[in-house]
């Protein structure tokens, strides 16, 4: 079952700008492969990758199959306030992935 | 089709010009990545590559180094022991063990790599079953395992019992095979640091394995290597963990003797 | 150095050209540049101005599987001023859209990933910000047929 990961400074000073770095293991079946009898190995992968802090919406991606296996997203904000950071990993089979971290702004 | 030959060969011609990644034999950073004039695979790699490897967090290797920690702990098998339960702490155990290998194993009678070390302490310790070559869990705990020797020089045994094996190796290195009638040797000692067509020819030292591929967008084995090098001549692959592709993996350590261990790295 | 015969495999530019199992799926669309003009405009809800986006990717690609970049924009990105969305388009891939990143007003307009290329092309990135209008960063990646293991 995939396991995604994040990295970021969960203790950051008021106004600090983060990089949250993240990752998923994936696949992403892009649906262009074949396999040994030819036939088109459907498509499977990450298609929606969403960031909330305390429920509000903080930054999201909508992946194509053309984002590499194990696709990793980078991406930052401004720490104004403390809470719990959501991040939501969606399979094209509906399958969510989900992490949440607590950060506390100081 | 005419006009592509001729881009594919114009992208030939001018591949030396813009394809080589910087490398300055005597910069501080490189001096960990040479052992004398051998260059472990990171020397050529392009620097995009190279940040890859150098983040932890964004080496997609690390995902199967987590999933092999995990397996670590995980009891299993008729004497529901795990893996800690005999080596404790792998940080401490397992410190420059897979620096080592492959070895003459006295159980075994013959020379084994580290995957197979793993699945005769899973069979004779565990009472669990083997896991199959190139499996997740088997490239999540050899990669784990060998980690532990990052930083430590390779150093492996190619007297003595490990002898035959040590011949084995070196005779198939130095051999032609495939319709393209070309030996390990021809590209990888005669040929490193030029180019086949626009692919920049590395010394094909084993330091780094298991290695996420950009190619396989995976984690994969020294012997998946061996066997896609071996099919690229258009020769017949031997089978994974095969007696050639372990000989060949002994052989192999004993030209990277010296560099140090990279596990995991990230390459093309 | 004997030469090596160029052969058929040597012509096919996929994915990957050593895997028998890798292939494109037969009408596969490639965009046209036109296509791909189309494409963006429709995503940025504006036809772009060249500038305050950078994209950062390899000369030259080590293999076009994975390959990593990076999209900035030199932009506040404070309420009512802000970065809304960043879109990549590789035309050249079987598909040409590559991901769409949405942001809100915090940090900085910066995100990074790795995504794949069939071939040689331009990639193209283009940032919308929140008073409508749309800029972008071309930059063109080789994708080499490798001699042997590329």
């Amino acid at each position: 079952m995939p396991t995604p990961k994040v990295k970021f400074n969960e203790t950051p000073a008021k106004g600090e700008i983060v990089e949250v770095k993240t990752m998923i293991d994936h696949d992403m079946e892009s649906g262009q492969r074949k396999d040994a009898a030819g036939k088109v190995i459907a498509r499977k992968i990450i298609n929606t990758f969403t960031v909330t802090l305390n429920g509000k919406p903080l930054f999201s991606a909508d992946l194509a199959p053309a984002i590499s296996a194990n696709p990793a997203v980078n991406f930052f904000f401004t720490a104004t306030e403390g809470g719990t950071l959501d991040f939501t990993w969606i399979d094209d089979d509906g399958s969510r992935y989900g992490l949440s971290r607590a950060i506390t702004v100081t | 089709m005419r006009a592509l030959l001729v881009a594919l060969l114009l992208m030939a011609w001018v591949g030396p010009a813009l394809a080589d990644p910087p490398f300055d034999p005597k910069d501080p950073a490189m001096v960990r990545y040479q052992a004398g004039i051998k260059r472990s695979g990171y020397t050529f790699a392009e620097p995009e590559t190279r940040a890859m490897q150098d983040d932890d967090f964004m080496n997609p290797a690390m995902l199967w180094v987590e999933k092999g920690e995990k397996l670590w702990s995980t009891a299993e098998g008729g004497t529901a022991k795990s893996c800690a339960s005999c080596h404790g702490k792998a940080e401490d155990s397992m410190k420059g063990v897979g620096a080592h290998y492959p070895k003459f194993d006295k159980g075994a009678g013959k020379v084994i790599n580290l995957e197979q070390r793993i699945n005769i302490c899973r069979v004779q310790a565990m009472a669990a079953p083997e896991w199959k070559y190139e499996s997740e869990p088997l490239l999540a705990m050899t990669t784990y395992v060998k980690m532990q020797s990052r930083g430590v020089p390779v150093a492996v045994a190619i007297d003595g019992p490990a002898a035959p094996w040590f011949d084995a190796g070196q005779r198939f290195y130095f051999e032609r095979r495939g319709l393209n009638d070309v030996a390990c040797s021809h590209c990888h000692v005669d040929n490193w640091g030029r180019h086949i067509r626009t692919e920049l020819l590395s010394q094909g030292m084993s330091n780094g394995f298991p290695s996420y591929r950009l190619k396989w967008q995976k984690l994969g084995s020294l012997h998946r290597r061996l066997a896609g090098c071996n099919e690229e001549i258009r020769a017949e692959p031997y089978p994974l963990g095969s007696f050639e592709y372990v000989a060949l993996e002994l052989y192999l350590a004993w030209r990277a003797q010296g560099l140090l261990v990279e596990t995991p790295s990230v390459r093309k | 150095m004997t030469t090596l015969p160029l052969g058929r495999r040597a012509v096919m530019i996929g994915l990957s050209a050593g895997a028998a199992a890798l292939a494109l799926a037969p009408g596969s669309a490639r965009a046209s540049k036109a296509e791909a003009d189309e494409l963006i405009t429709r995503l940025a809800g504006a036809k772009p101005h060249e500038g305050k986006v950078k994209l950062k990717l390899p000369e030259i690609a080590e293999n076009g599987n994975t390959v990593p970049f990076t999209v900035s924009v030199d932009h506040p990105m404070v309420e009512g001023n802000y970065v809304t969305a960043i879109h990549v388009v590789a035309h050249d891939n079987p598909a040409p859209q590559v991901a769409s990143f949405h942001f809100t007003p915090t940090g900085k307009a910066e995100v990074y990933s790795r995504l794949r290329l069939a071939r040689t092309q331009e990639v193209r990135a283009v940032a919308v910000l929140s008073d409508g209008t749309a800029w972008e960063a071309r930059k063109e990646v080789k994708v080499t047929v490798g001699g042997c293991g590329g």
